[in-house]
């Protein structure tokens, strides 16, 4: 698996090809469904994004409790498709690559295109197997969502594979 | 008749919760084995690896399967010689809230809704059938969402042929496609009534997975298998690990027929006292 990094350079993303294998290292962050309910929220209102959208990596997870002496608990990925009427404004306000299972609408596909982003799927249903790749954790907004919160995470060699490309590809079909 | 301490139930459920959160059932493990085995597709069988590995590496150091820890369901067999000391229903959301806790596991639960609110570790739904004897028997269903998302029920009318039904929940797998984590075991629920076959469909769930199937499980195991959906969505030959029908008689002038999803991390755990 060839080895990438955070941030993504837009010319590696938009040299990925769905079905490609990766290892990302570096920061990503966590949001699932609240979360991207109030990051769009926040975008039509008071433009108080509480993390810089610009080029982020987002995982659409909600880990179990960390065990004391442990960086986090079970964290796999969940379902996209929820996330995917939120995206497109997400990714119109910067948002380059997002981390999930499962297959996306239409219309995601098409932002991705026509913003240049990358959609990757992670191992499904591993969640503790996935906990050995992140190697550091912290709220950074949204701590009232409980398991929802924003987490910054720091990962090491977090496997991928490319779902759906910059260029229209997917796996999926 | 025998007494039983509601106190008793709760421990028991505590146990129950740290068993079907950290232990991959025999039957699910022993068939993700062999579906591995017979995996062709690379990628798919990388991912097969991933899941066996997963489970333990769970087991090992004590983390839950899957971050999704589920809306836990209990399903109880009461024995109707049985006098429990207490509150039954306190005494099982004691169980799940203590275990959840005591195991680290996560709060999926929001008290309303419409509202949602803070995420919670209960309640949990209690189903209760009661049966002949003197024990009981608790059985812990902890349902993750991405699978249950994608249940169908359809009413068909009385004189459905079983082609029209096969469809239906081949139908039902390909709409859940490669969300809800494939390989899924198909629970079926025919008959009853709509919520009657819902709870058939989930109840399939827990049945071993075994070869001792019916013609028509086997031949919805072969179509589910051929649509190509195959692990995490990226192909070959294993979308489901088995399909399980529970069936009831229904009216004369109806047909329901409900389909409930696990996905290939289908835990739940049992104890009778």
């Amino acid at each position: 698996m060839r080895k990438i990094n955070t941030p993504l350079d837009l010319n590696l993303i938009k040299s990925l090809k769905a079905g490609q294998e990766f290892s990302l290292s570096g920061t990503i962050y966590t949001a699932r469904d609240q979360a991207h309910k109030r990051l769009v929220e926040a975008i039509n209102t008071c433009k108080c994004l509480p993390i810089q959208l610009k080029g982020a990596v987002i995982y659409y997870c909600g880990p179990t409790q960390t065990l004391k002496g442990k960086v986090i608990g079970s964290c796999g990925p969940t379902t996209s498709s929820r996330m995917d009427e939120f995206t497109p404004l997400l990714l119109d306000n910067g948002l380059k690559v997002m981390i999930g299972k499962g297959g996306r609408s239409k219309e995601v596909k098409a932002a991705i295109k026509k913003y240049q982003g990358v959609y990757f799927i992670t191992y499904a249903g591993c969640g503790a197997l996935l906990a050995k790749y992140v190697k550091a954790a912290k709220v950074v907004a949204y701590r009232d969502l409980g398991p929802e919160a924003i987490l910054k995470l720091e990962v090491k060699d977090f496997p991928l594979i490319v779902a759906i490309d910059a260029n229209g590809g997917s796996i999926y079909g | 008749m025998r007494k039983i301490e509601a106190a008793k139930i709760t421990q028991a459920v505590i146990r129950l919760v740290r068993q079907a959160s950290f232990f991959l059932r025999s039957d699910v493990l022993f068939v993700l084995r062999k579906s591995y085995a017979a995996e062709k597709n690379k990628q798919a069988k990388k991912i097969l690896k991933a899941i066996l590995d997963n489970a333990a590496y769970a087991a090992k150091q004590k983390l839950a399967i899957c971050q999704d820890t589920g809306l836990p369901i209990v399903f109880m067999q009461i024995g109707q010689d049985v006098v429990i000391g207490g509150d039954l229903k306190v005494a099982i959301n004691k169980g799940v809230e203590e275990g959840y806790k005591k195991y680290h596991l996560r709060n999926s639960v929001v008290s309303d809704p419409l509202t949602r609110g803070k995420s919670k570790f209960t309640p949990c739904i209690i189903h209760t059938d009661i049966v002949r004897g003197s024990k009981i028997k608790i059985t812990l269903l902890p349902k993750g969402f991405g699978c249950e998302n994608k249940s169908q029920l359809k009413m068909f009318k009385p004189t459905a042929g079983i082609d029209e039904i096969k469809e239906f929940i081949v139908k039902a797998v390909k709409d859940a496609g490669p969300d809800a984590c494939p390989p899924y075991v198909v629970g079926v629920g025919i008959g009853g009534t709509a919520d009657y076959a819902g709870t058939m469909a989930k109840k399939a769930l827990l049945r071993k997975i075994s070869k001792n199937n019916s013609k028509l499980e086997k031949d919805l195991l072969k179509k589910i298998n051929k649509t190509g959906i195959g692990t995490m969505g990226l192909g070959g030959v294993n979308t489901a690990l088995a399909v399980h029908i529970q069936t009831y008689p229904t009216h004369i002038a109806g047909l329901p027929v409900s389909v409930n999803i696990s996905c290939h991390a289908l835990r739940s755990a049992s104890v009778t006292l």
